[in-house]
């Protein structure tokens, strides 16, 4: 590996999971260690330095951890984190001492060299398990691993209480013992080298509104503290060391940026009602109970879709009814939230694959997922089910069932639900006095039967997402068939028609959870269907409000009737978008 | 005192971390040396890397062969912690 350039300017590309720009110090929290010394032994006096060393930094790493843990747990509202208990045991663990003594005294080496060859063993033996997801455990033995080495090398140290005036953390990675020890009013943004927009640190960024851009693979190998950086999270990447007057530059959209914010925030807050007065609802698509302050912030008036999936997925195990409860709980009884809608187990298909079971369909989006699953295995929906009311009690819940495709599924589906509704008031235990209960419509044929499930439910949620990837059949992870996404086909409109009347004959509610909901330039087609309620993603909500208080409702009406005579998507697409640019030429320039 | 027995594993995501640590726990309350095998790999149950690098996923069949004073009682309770899916549901 080379040695990091000092001064030379870098361009690193990543994935940008919270917008904004920040330009600062770099504070590198935790680089791999890429080079780790090695060196032999001269004689006895020297193996035994050398094991007393590797002793002490065991000691030293587990008492980190354990402090660590004291940490956290003395947080309120923050859950142990059993993954430390691992950690520690494994600081322990018999064999990994002893392989790494033996190295020492064997080969003669150092105990940085000699705990390398430890993990590098580790790391075969676990390259050779089948199941993936126990492969990926290996990910806790470099953890514990990197733990030691750096213990050894005298590197570390968690220093991010010393990260001092405000900076920029780089990482490989921030797992959530690292963020909840953080003072977040010093942290300017975030870059790491892994990771995801569903990553620990992409969730924490987004909740505390600053920008933040992962997956930079080698932002650790390239920065060093004190580099001067700029963080592009709208863009999705990071310039170490820029020329001034490319700093300049970001500073100056960072001021645009953070303007054009302020204003979209300063109304965000603002009813969504057009010029005639028609009113729309406004919720937040959310996954974690960390978003809800930013969903707010950003002028969410409810949660109108709450993912469960990730109460399940970020487990070692299945999680209680107790986990369950208290993330649901947490939702319900969010200050400033009018209503929850709380999706159930929607897993299957990409969504979950540890599972060895659900993996191995052949086409897994069309295979037993969502509700399909729930019902064969009912005592796993029960579990859920009975969380979600105990935690009814304490605001407005609804609750939405997924891929419903048929009317006995939502029967049975209801049937499971009283009879777990009764057997709480049996027990006596509080339920919600006016829980709704609600579906997915995201497969064409509870389109097509809208007018019977109306009859079954309080409201409808639409999915664009699947509906238009089961509509169009095109699988949504196939890159060669993605140009024929298109949420402006005419098959799409007449189908969200059809439900929005629907619904709306039986006195139903009616909203939308897709990504189509947070798009501006749909904004007033879906205002035309008549649709009650949007729900999307939290950073969506400024702009869409925006649109909606500007615009009239007669007007949305009339764009929408006037491109559903058209009979391609390339021509409805064209119209929307010269009517969106002509009207709001601030919005939708280039 | 030998004893030898064998089990399936049944819970949904196998040996992973939380029931491996769950094994070393109740492995190390007994005096008596256990062993857990796989396809003729044999760990020691008190070592919790040992127990992940044997990659016991859902339906396995492991042997767990205990050798000491209170083999039998030690043998008995990780067969209970293995039936009951190390309470998960």
């Amino acid at each position: 590996m080379r040695e990091k350039e000092p001064g030379k300017t870098i361009v690193l590309k990543g994935i940008g999971v919270s917008p904004g720009i920040a330009t600062g110090r770099a504070y590198v929290l935790e680089d791999a260690i890429a080079n780790v010394p090695y060196y032999q032994l001269r004689d006895e006096a020297q193996v035994w330095e050398e094991i007393a060393r590797f002793e002490k930094a065991l000691r030293d790493s587990r008492r980190q951890l354990a402090a660590i843990k004291k940490k956290i747990s003395d947080r309120e509202g923050v859950e142990p984190l059993f993954i430390i208990d691992v950690h520690i045991m494994m600081l322990r663990d018999k064999k990994l001492i002893y392989n790494t003594i033996n190295n020492i005294k064997e080969k003669r080496i150092n105990a940085e060299s000699a705990m390398n060859l430890t993990m590098e063993r580790y790391r075969e033996i676990f390259e050779k398990i089948e199941d993936e997801y126990l492969k990926a455990r290996f990910s806790d033995v470099e953890y514990v691993g990197q733990r030691i080495l750096r213990n050894l090398i005298g590197k570390d140290q968690i220093r991010i209480s010393d990260v001092g005036e405000a900076a920029i953390l780089i990482s490989r990675d921030f797992s959530p013992a690292d963020t909840v020890q953080m003072k977040m009013e010093n942290i300017l943004g975030f870059a790491t080298d892994i990771g995801g927009k569903t990553s620990h640190t992409a969730i924490v960024a987004r909740s505390i509104g600053i920008p933040a851009v992962v997956g930079l693979e080698r932002v650790t190998r390239e920065i060093r503290s004190n580099d001067t950086v700029i963080v592009d999270g709208c863009d999705g990447f990071i310039i170490i060391n820029p020329e001034p007057e490319v700093l300049k530059r970001y500073e100056e959209k960072k001021r645009h940026y953070e303007i054009l914010e302020e204003d979209l925030l300063r109304e965000a807050k603002l009813p969504a009602v057009t010029l005639d007065h028609h009113k729309i609802e406004i919720g937040a698509n959310i996954e974690f109970v960390e978003e809800i302050p930013s969903a707010i912030m950003h002028g969410a008036e409810g949660i109108g879709l709450y993912r469960t999936e990730f109460i399940y997925i970020n487990k070692e195990q299945l999680p209680t009814e107790e986990e369950h409860f208290s993330n649901y709980k947490h939702v319900i009884e969010g200050q400033g939230i009018r209503w929850s809608t709380i999706r159930t187990f929607d897993l299957g298909g990409d969504k979950f694959i540890s599972d060895p079971k659900l993996a191995k369909e052949m086409n897994p989006v069309m295979g037993l997922r969502a509700i399909r699953f729930c019902l064969q295995e009912v005592e796993l929906f029960k579990v859920q089910l009975r969380a979600i009311l105990r935690a009814s009690a304490y605001g407005k819940t609804r609750i939405l069932f997924p891929m419903i495709s048929a009317l006995e599924e939502i029967r049975q589906v209801k049937k499971i639900f009283s009879e777990v509704k009764e057997d709480l008031l049996r027990r006596d235990i509080p339920v919600g006095k006016d829980i709704e209960l609600g579906i997915m419509i995201e497969v064409p044929s509870a389109v097509v039967i809208a007018d019977s499930l109306a009859k079954e439910v309080d409201f409808f949620s639409i999915g664009t997402n699947d509906l238009i990837q089961y509509t169009l059949a095109i699988d949504r992870v196939n890159e060669r068939v993605t140009y024929l996404y298109d949420p402006l086909h005419p098959a799409i409109l007449r189908l969200i028609k059809m439900v929005v009347e629907a619904a709306h004959r039986a006195g139903i509610r009616v909203a939308m959870c897709g990504e189509m909901a947070g798009e501006p330039a749909y904004t007033l087609i879906l205002l035309g269907f008549g649709l009650d309620e949007l729900s999307m993603n939290p950073l969506a909500i400024p702009r869409v409000k925006k649109i909606v208080r500007e615009a009239t409702l007669e007007e949305s009406k009339a764009l929408l009737d006037s491109v559903l005579v058209f009979t391609t998507a390339e021509e409805i697409e064209q119209h929307v978008r010269d009517y969106m640019i002509r009207r709001f030429p601030e919005d939708f320039s280039g | 005192m030998n004893f030898i027995k064998t089990f399936t594993i049944t819970n949904e995501l196998g040996i992973h971390a939380r029931s491996a640590a769950m094994i070393v726990e109740v492995s190390n309350r007994y005096r008596a040396k256990i062993c857990l095998e796989k396809n003729g790999s044999k760990v020691n149950a008190k070592s919790i890397l040992g127990i992940l690098t044997l990659g016991c996923p859902k339906g396995s069949r492991i042997i767990i062969r205990a050798e000491g004073i209170d083999a039998e009682e030690a043998v008995e309770e990780l067969g209970r912690l293995i039936e009951n899916k190390f309470g998960e549901n």
